[in-house]
């Protein structure tokens, strides 16, 4: 029991997808501007990531493992994820409109996000368990959707504040994240 | 090699057959038409328009919760292909333009000094902003920064400028500005914008029943503007030309110049503006919104029913006039005389209202040559009810239909009619007149009799002068032209010859008691003061209400409530809606007899109703409206800052020359004056206005 917990916290906080792994900056940055979004964008990758984790997983262990073919990761997962998002889409519009709508444009989004396919490459490499596998990707999703909103709500102040003209918009971002990130090295001990 | 082709090839197999699995089972249906109106669209993804996404936009597009112009980037052409596709009308692609109401910026005072971000938004979150005002322009700028296409800049009086040309209407500024300034309209939600208590107004356009932007239009007329203060003037009253001469500018009581001083002089200004551009020879370009294929009936052609069909047209619906009287303008044209409103003007303007494509029919009369089951069976989808009130009020006293005796409206028109060669018979004229009556119907009479030609004209009235309900102005024209005024007199009979022609009139002197319902101190009459007066034509014109006797000859028409005055009843007096929801009703005929500027105030409100009704949506008072009311905090009790002008003087005829002839009395301001008189405003708002330069 206390290995999960060192894992969701080691994933959550220590090895934080975005803030210490940088991965997955592009939806981190395009997305953060208001919160509405930023919580429409991690409600996705939580939903795509779990499944993406699990199933990448399997793919691994039952696919490539067996057949010798462990250096066709790369290309696999990408075809995986690309096609479990195109499902998911077409299972959520079907049977749970609602939630189709509020994800919106997020959930195609994702077909290109790094830090899904990251995650999933980051529970190979450290050779997880299934069930740590399911573990680790659900708590780099919400390590996500943590330090995204996280972020949203910081640049819905920065917007009041006087930047001086260089360095508006996505110059005081970049800025701003770096000092997140730097914060977010003091997890390092934890673990 | 082999293997890893091979099982690369397996996977994506496994994936596609999935996917193609899948796509069967959790198959929705789509309108096939999104996907080709998204092809149409620009594919930019930029949300401007408030969707996510371009497939979301056109997906609101077929379901008909966008307009065809949804898409904020790719312009009219694409509206209309999309429009097409639909087969729907491009109505709504009338082009959206975010208009500032604000112009107090800098000029307004401030409640404390500010040096956080420039930012509306963090102000707003300190006491609702610096400024004392609560609905106006803070100047950060917020709909600058919203705004992607660099179509709003901050101007040097410190409210925002829109560019019209460069403006979308993408509506970002209307959501970044935290005060409700910067509307995203078309014009046809100018048109049927009403004015609310939370609008940047100034005192005078508060006042005006027809709800005008006074400040709007002065000021365009000191910058220059002429056209574009016809416009504005347009965008609430057709009848510019009418007003201009024969209102009795209620505006200007309210005006704030009029507290220290003169008042500005509003009503001469309209009229210097509606006349140069009759005189330009050039009409005005009028927008109309594309056709919508509703019809509707328009019952009476006078200023309520040509403000009605004017709106209504301008919104896109087929109108179509009918008129009981030769020729259009009502009252306008039958009651007013020529001298305070020549005909060939009238005719100009109603010309220019009929040349937006409106029919008219006309010497055709309700319950008589028509009916309302006729105009249903005509496939009319609304009627708008404004009859006016034609039906003159009776003394009840003896003798009164002798011969020489009129009433006020029946003498009016059938002179009317005949000068402007519309048929009747002369009205043979006595020497010795008497008009009873204190309202403008009394007065247009006694000047009308000294103009034919009559020895000696008196006006009866029961009450003083300072009761008499006729507007100041044309009491004094009256004076000067040599009316005699009898006041506190009560007619008791009319005394006849024997040729049963009118001989004398019998009147009680009067004095005045407690004031009545009207505040107006009610006449009580002394005893044994019974005083004759020799005449030979008398006028009665105490007033005049609507005829309903149409009502009485139409089984269906028994569900049209009536008031006890006769006018037709609405559940509601802001949405005109009468109890039979098809009709529609203003003017005269719902208000009784009252201001030409209130029937075609009344006649907008009525054309807003008929538009929802006809758009399927509820029909309902307009939010926070101010309708006959003030917004407290924008009266005021002083004004500083003023310096003292002259009230620009209105040039008239002599009264030796206007009284042998019909010409026009009142003469049209120079341009130089008028210029001069539109200084004189303080175009003021709420709270703020410009101060007289030291």
């Amino acid at each position: 029991m206390d290995e999960y917990i060192v894992l969701i916290v080691s994933c959550i906080f220590v090895n934080n997808i975005l803030l210490a792994q940088f991965l997955g900056n592009c939806p981190f940055f395009g997305t953060s501007k208001k919160m509405e979004t930023a919580v429409g964008m991690s409600m996705a990758v939580i939903f795509v990531l779990v499944l993406a984790g699990v199933i990448t997983w399997v793919v691994y262990n039952f696919m490539l493992v067996p057949l010798n073919l462990t250096y066709l990761r790369t290309i696999a997962f990408i075809l995986v994820i690309a096609s479990l998002v195109q499902f998911v889409e077409m299972f959520l519009k079907k049977s749970i409109p609602a939630l189709y709508a509020g994800l919106g444009i997020f959930l195609p989004l994702i077909t290109t996000n790094c830090a899904v396919f990251g995650a999933c490459v980051i529970n190979i490499d450290k050779e997880y368990s299934f069930m740590k596998a399911l573990v680790a990707s659900f708590s780099f999703a919400v390590g996500f959707g943590l330090a995204l909103i996280l972020f949203a709500g910081l640049r819905e102040r920065i917007l009041l504040a006087r930047v001086p003209g260089p360095l508006q918009d996505t110059s005081i971002a970049l800025v701003a994240a770096g000092i997140i990130s730097l914060t977010f090295f003091a997890f390092r001990g934890m673990v | 090699m082999f293997e890893a082709i091979l099982a690369m090839l397996g996977l994506g197999a496994a994936c596609g057959s999935i996917l193609g699995i899948a796509s069967r089972v959790f198959y929705v249906y789509e309108d096939p038409r999104i996907a080709e109106v998204e092809s149409l669209l620009s594919g930019a993804n930029c949300g401007g328009c408030g969707y996510t996404g371009c497939s979301a936009a056109a997906a609101a597009a077929v379901s008909g919760s966008a307009p065809p112009s949804v898409c904020v980037v790719a312009g009219f052409e694409t509206a209309m292909e999309v429009g097409q596709l639909l087969g729907v009308d491009v109505g709504s692609a009338e082009p959206r333009l975010s208009f500032n109401e604000c112009d107090g910026g800098h000029r307004a005072a401030d409640k404390y000094y500010y040096i956080g971000v420039n930012s509306c938004k963090a102000l707003t979150a300190m006491y609702g902003g610096k400024r004392e005002c609560s609905i106006g322009c803070l100047g950060q700028g917020d709909c600058v920064k919203a705004c992607s296409f660099d179509a709003i800049h901050m101007g040097p009086d410190g409210y925002p400028v829109v560019d019209g040309n460069k403006c979308v209407g993408c509506g970002a500024c209307e959501t970044a500005c935290p005060k409700d300034i910067l509307h995203v309209q078309t014009t046809s939600d100018r048109l049927l914008h009403f004015n609310r208590d939370i609008d940047a107004l100034s005192p005078c356009a508060q006042t005006c029943p027809a709800e005008i932007d006074i400040a709007r239009y002065i000021t365009q007329i000191r910058e220059g503007d002429y056209e574009g203060a016809v416009q504005t003037i347009r965008e609430r009253n057709p009848l510019l030309l009418t007003c201009g001469r024969v209102c009795p500018h209620p505006c200007e009581s309210y005006c704030r110049r009029g507290i220290e001083e003169d008042p500005v002089s509003i009503n001469q200004l309209k009229r210097f503006v509606a006349d140069l551009e009759m005189n330009s020879g050039r009409r005005y370009p009028i927008k109309c919104a594309p056709n919508t294929g509703k019809r509707i009936a328009v019952i009476g052609g006078g200023p309520a029913g040509l403000s009605c069909a004017f709106f209504l047209r301008r919104l896109g619906h087929d109108v179509t006039i009918f008129e009981m009287m030769p020729k259009l303008g009502g009252m306008v044209r039958y009651g007013i005389p020529e001298y305070r409103l020549p005909k060939e003007t009238l005719q100009w303007e109603i010309d220019g209202i009929l040349n937006l494509g409106i029919e008219c029919i006309t010497n055709v009369k309700l319950g008589e040559d028509f009916d309302i089951q006729s105009l249903a069976d005509a496939r009319f989808d609304a009627i708008f009810l404004g009859v006016g009130a034609w039906k003159d009020y009776s003394l009840r006293v003896d003798g009164e239909d002798l011969k020489g005796c009129f009433t006020g409206i029946d003498f009016l028109s059938r002179f009317a009619t005949h000068q402007q060669g519309d048929g009747g018979t002369d009205i043979p004229i006595g020497r010795r007149c008497a008009v009873i009556g204190g309202g403008n119907t009394a007065i247009d009479c006694v000047r009308t009799l000294i103009r034919l030609g009559a020895e000696e004209v008196s006006i009866i009235y029961r009450r003083t002068r300072n009761e008499m309900p006729a507007n100041e102005v044309e009491i004094v024209a009256a004076e000067e032209e040599g009316v005699k005024f009898a006041f506190l007199a009560a007619p008791v009979q009319v005394i006849g010859d024997e040729n049963g022609h009118v001989k004398q009139l019998e009147y009680l002197k009067m004095e005045l008691g407690e004031p009545d319902a009207s505040g107006r101190r009610r006449p009580v009459p002394i005893e044994g003061s019974e005083t004759l007066v020799d005449i030979d034509m008398l006028v009665t014109a105490i007033g005049q209400g609507p005829d309903v006797s149409f009502r009485d000859k139409e089984k269906d028409l028994e569900a049209l409530n009536i008031t006890r005055w006769n006018t037709i009843d609405a559940d509601n007096e802001e949405t005109l809606q009468s109890s039979i929801p098809y009709i529609f009703s203003a003017g005269d005929a719902f208000t009784g007899a009252s201001l030409v500027i209130e029937a075609i105030g009344g006649g907008r409100r009525a054309a807003r109703s008929i538009h929802q009704y006809l758009s399927g949506d509820e029909i309902k008072p307009v939010d926070h409206s101010l309708y006959k009311r003030h917004i407290p905090e924008s009266l005021f009790e002083q004004v500083d800052g003023l310096q003292n002008s002259e009230r620009a003087k209105m040039p008239e005829l002599p009264v030796a020359e206007r009284i042998k002839t019909f010409e026009e009395v009142d003469l049209v301001l120079s341009e130089e004056t008028a210029r001069k008189e539109s200084k004189r405003c303080l175009n003021c708002c709420r709270l703020c206005y410009n101060q007289d330069a030291a």
